[in-house]
């Protein structure tokens, strides 16, 4: 039996931080996404250098938003680790904080903590093909992925990387001037779709993002991975173009979502099976989705 | 009355025999004493699960809410009524329906008894009006109108209102109760006195809502103290909040109630939120005359306007 | 470690002299039930008690904590900044629990206590906290606990077993802390022959548990099988969908987060939650993962006799109180869960056979 002396373990607990712990932050710009407004980017600066030097964290993971009053939101953070000096979060007005952070102006003072879960494979996709596909606002954490991937330094770690990205209509696509830059690019074949428009200037993709990617996708194969982020309808639709095109289920990235509130894995309501989808996730392959309950 | 088994069983088969009905709502025998636990039978050859005897007390029109499906379910007087406050808040509808009438002589008071003795009681059964109870150290017989859940001692609707068959034989009314004793006490209280007397009774009281989620005229789709948009209620422990969800709760049930005591029966700390629901009961018969669940006919007083609603308590 | 042996005309000096160096908290009785509270000047812990009504883990967990307080008036400088909240974590002890509520202790810590993140509140209300124990000679028939990696003289989670003998108490001295326990209460600390004693006594108390569940085949049960199983209807058709067994039970450990302001002053608390609650799980767009009573009631037992077992390869998520078996007010009972979980596999292992 372990045997601790009261004393050495109180000071091991005092030094412990507290994960419950925001770090103060000052909202620096909010940048209206979408036509219906229900969209904003924030971006962020932390109050204090150390804390903004403590938040080291990778493309695919996400943190709580806190609202003193309202309370915490877990949302994806759409900055990328190689943009320094703020954060940027994407936030759609739904819930009780959301709404309360869409009434929030530039100047004032909130709180995050993270950052929390797991990313995308880096260490796996390195030397490999990468497909993007993302549908509506969840293009958040791709946002922060496609930045790493194109900074020069990252560039070169990755073979063709390949981005399908579709919206209901042109006004509701996020970063729309970051997706024109990337258009131009030659690094990175962007194929920008949306469901529909009658913007006879539209020069880009109609369509679902299925069939866009049935058309579009490169095949699947040992070296060719799939990241899939967008609703649920979408990801239902998408995961037997992918199949057909020879991507196999280990291939397959998503990143789940579940209510949360604590964020650090101890709250218990965000479980698949074992797995806690705030620490052990958000990232998961479809093929280890496919082993545990569906309850996201 | 044990001795009900046997035709409650002859009942439920023949209904699944015939498909008169889909289900069958019930009881099993519990695990532990003075336990039953509702049961669902779908299949004639299971009908011998079925049990009654005076730990039944649990309201099984709670089972019923937006069930689609034809139900035979067994029902007590309270049940009965609750059955008729389902039917006529459209949460069941009379055709699905085959109630099996449970004549009641009243459920006993798990708490009461475990609080008469010492020891572990190890087991509990009936005979004849009598209660057996054995356990460490003790092996004796108490009579059974000694031990009866409050709510039943002063019951005064044993038998079911509404039924398509009976178990028994209909049994005789208790006349002469006095049902409101405990209110009157409570109203001739002084604020201070009812303020002090509200917050013992409720300080145990963990927020499981095992009171509300037993009670069969609480179905609503999100209660009000999971609203977030506007929130009405902290989810602390805070006193404050504990007595806004009793208090709310109780006026919600006005006129619907039938003080079937499944509220307090379900209470793990054994909170007697009954004296809320009660005192509501009370105004309900003094101000409109009215009895909750007695007929398809009528609707609660509460529900609709008529122009004789008294109105002295509007100030 | 040592067995010492002190008279019981000499508990309340002791009691006395601990108070000086510690708070003191054990069981007291109210209402007809037992419950565990700070003990008073003079008061005593009432070691009579088969088993408190609700278990020992608010002691380290209450059920409503605050984590941190805050200002919304903006003209004070640190206005929307989350504050630590002062607590008291000045040492204390805890009399008088039961060797499966001490067990389940140890086995939260396994939730609160990772190698990613520390819980500090639970953290530190449980270094605070000298776990003194109560051997428990008269379990009662809805205890299994030891086929539930526990027992009645089970001493996991335990700084010191006590053990009634007539006029005396045997204590097992498990620990510094329970060292300095016996030290600081003033009875002779100079080790006995009780080793036997305790042994006879174990394995008769032992003897008297009649209640038992079997859990050999649920670590090589397939989850998905498990989850798709056709037991659930049966067992969570009664379920009302009420808290009680989750906020009974020793080892559940769930929580809810909430902010609550008064005026401009704000504070974030934590509440235990139920995963038995259907708002436990759903999302804002109104989706619920376990939106059905069936899906909840299939998540506890799974999490307590799958998932947790095999995440921490530690045994069940249950020590066998028997609280949830003798409280649900609708009779659902773990043991015939647990049964029915660990029998599955059997069948269709043999129709593979076939």
């Amino acid at each position: 039996m372990e045997v601790i002396t009261a004393d050495s373990a109180r000071d091991r607990v005092e030094h412990v931080e507290n994960p419950y712990m925001p770090y103060p932050v000052r909202i620096d710009e909010i940048v209206v996404e979408t036509e219906d407004r229900n969209l904003k980017t924030y971006t962020l600066v932390f109050l204090n250098k150390a804390d903004e030097e403590a938040f080291t964290y990778h493309a695919g993971q996400f943190a709580e938003l806190s609202l003193a009053g309202r309370g915490e939101i877990p949302i994806g953070i759409a900055s990328s680790p190689v943009e320094k000096g703020f954060l940027k979060f994407t936030v759609n007005k739904a819930g009780v904080v959301t709404t309360h952070l869409h009434n929030m102006k530039e100047g004032d003072i909130m709180g995050v903590r993270g950052p929390m879960g797991n990313w995308f494979p880096w260490d796996t996709l390195e030397g490999k093909n990468v497909l993007i596909i993302g549908g509506g606002f969840a293009f958040t954490t791709l946002r922060s992925s496609i930045i790493s991937m194109l900074h020069p330094a990252n560039r070169s770690k990755f073979n063709d990387i390949t981005v399908v990205y579709g919206a209901r209509t042109p006004g509701m696509l996020l970063y729309k001037d970051e997706l024109i830059e990337w258009e131009k690019r030659d690094d990175i074949d962007m194929h920008i779709t949306v469901d529909a428009t009658d913007d006879p200037d539209w020069k880009y993709n109609v369509g679902f993002v299925p069939p866009v990617t049935e058309q579009k996708a490169p095949q699947g194969d040992k070296d060719t991975y799939a990241i899939v982020c967008g609703p649920p309808i979408m990801i239902k639709f998408t995961q037997p173009v992918l199949e057909k095109l020879g991507y196999t289920h280990d291939h397959i990235i998503m990143s789940l979502e579940n209510r949360m509130k604590c964020g650090i894995g101890m709250c218990g309501r965000c479980n698949i099976g074992k797995e806690l989808v705030c620490k052990d996730g958000p990232i998961f392959t479809l093929d280890q989705i496919n082993r545990t309950p569906r309850e996201y | 009355m044990s001795e009900y088994t046997e035709s409650i069983r002859e009942i439920a088969k023949r209904l699944l025999e015939t498909c008169s009905v889909e289900m069958i709502i019930g009881f099993r025998k519990g695990t532990v004493p003075m336990m039953n636990e509702p049961h669902v039978i779908r299949n004639a050859r299971d009908t011998g699960d079925l049990v009654w005897d005076s730990n039944c007390g649990i309201n099984l029109a709670n089972y019923l809410t937006d069930r689609k499906e034809n139900i035979g379910i067994l029902a007590k007087g309270c049940d009965s009524r609750n059955i008729v406050t389902h039917i006529l808040e459209n949460k069941i509808k009379r055709e699905q329906l085959v109630i099996i009438g449970v004549p009641c002589k009243g459920m006993i008071d798990k708490r009461k008894i475990t609080r008469m003795f010492n020891g572990e009681i190890l087991e509990v059964l009936e005979d004849n009006g009598q209660i057996l109870i054995r356990g460490n150290g003790f092996d004796t017989r108490l009579d059974k109108a000694d031990v009866l859940q409050e709510n039943c001692a002063l019951c005064t609707h044993r038998n079911p209102v509404i039924y398509d068959e009976l178990a028994a034989e209909l049994v005789g009314e208790q006349e002469d109760i006095d049902r409101y004793e405990d209110v009157r006490k409570l109203e001739a209280m002084t604020t201070e006195e009812k303020w002090a007397y509200f917050d013992d009774l409720l300080k145990e009281c963990i927020r499981c809502y095992a009171c509300k989620n037993a009670c069969p005229l609480c179905y609503c789709p999100t209660c009000f103290v999971d609203e977030s948009k506007p929130q009405w209620v902290g989810k602390s422990q805070d006193a404050i909040d504990i007595r806004t969800f009793h208090f709310l709760r109780a006026f919600h049930c006005a006129g619907r109630c039938t003080d079937c005591g499944a509220c307090q029966r379900a209470c793990p700390v054994g909170i007697n939120m009954r004296v809320f629901t009660k005192k509501l009961e009370k105004d309900c018969l003094d101000l409109f005359d009215w009895e909750a669940g007695m007929s398809l006919e009528s609707r609660p007083p509460l529900d609709v306007y008529r122009p004789d609603d008294p109105d002295k308590f509007i100030k | 470690m040592p067995i010492v042996k002190f008279e019981k005309q000499n508990w309340e000096t002791g009691l006395n002299k601990l108070r000086r160096a510690y708070r003191l908290c054990g069981p007291v009785e109210d209402k007809g039930f037992h419950y565990f509270k700070d003990l008073g000047e003079a008061e005593l812990p009432d070691f009579g008690c088969l088993n408190t009504r609700l278990s020992a883990k608010g002691i380290v967990y209450p059920q409503s904590e605050d984590m941190f307080e805050y200002s919304l008036d903006e003209t004070l400088d640190d206005h929307h900044v989350m504050k630590d909240v002062q607590k008291d974590y000045s040492p204390r002890i805890v009399l008088g629990i039961r060797p499966c509520d001490a067990k389940a202790v140890k086995l939260v810590k396994l939730n609160f206590d990772t190698a990613d993140y520390k819980d500090p509140y639970w953290l530190r209300a449980w270094e605070a906290t000298t776990f003194v124990g109560l051997a428990c000679d008269n379990p009662c028939s809805a205890c299994f606990c030891t086929t539930a990696g526990c027992g009645p003289y089970h001493e996991e989670g335990l700084d010191v077993l006590l053990v009634d003998n007539d006029d005396h108490y045997m204590a097992r001295v498990l620990t510094e802390k329970g060292i300095r326990f016996i030290e600081t209460a003033g009875w002779d600390t100079t080790g006995v022959d009780g080793a036997s004693l305790i042994e006879e006594r174990r394995a008769a108390a032992e003897a008297k548990i009649v209640s038992h569940v079997s859990t050999d085949r649920l670590r090589g049960a397939d989850t998905m099988t498990l989850h798709a199983a056709g037991i659930w209807e049966d067992i969570s058709f009664s379920c009302i969908n009420c808290g009680t067994c989750t906020f009974v039970c020793p080892t559940c450990w769930c929580f809810d987060i909430q902010d609550e302001v008064h005026g401009k002053q704000g504070k974030r608390t934590r509440n235990w939650d139920s995963c038995m609650f259907p708002i436990f799980t759903v999302h804002t767009t109104g989706h619920n993962p376990r939106g059905s009573q069936l899906q909840r009631v299939r998540q506890r037992f799974m999490h307590k006799l799958k998932y947790f077992v095999d995440k921490y390869d530690q045994g069940i998520m249950c020590v066998g109180c028997g609280r949830c078996v003798s409280q649900c007010p609708v009779n659902i009972d773990i043991r015939r869960v647990c049964e029915l979980m660990n029998d599955l596999p059997a069948p269709d292992a043999c129709a593979a056979q076939e």
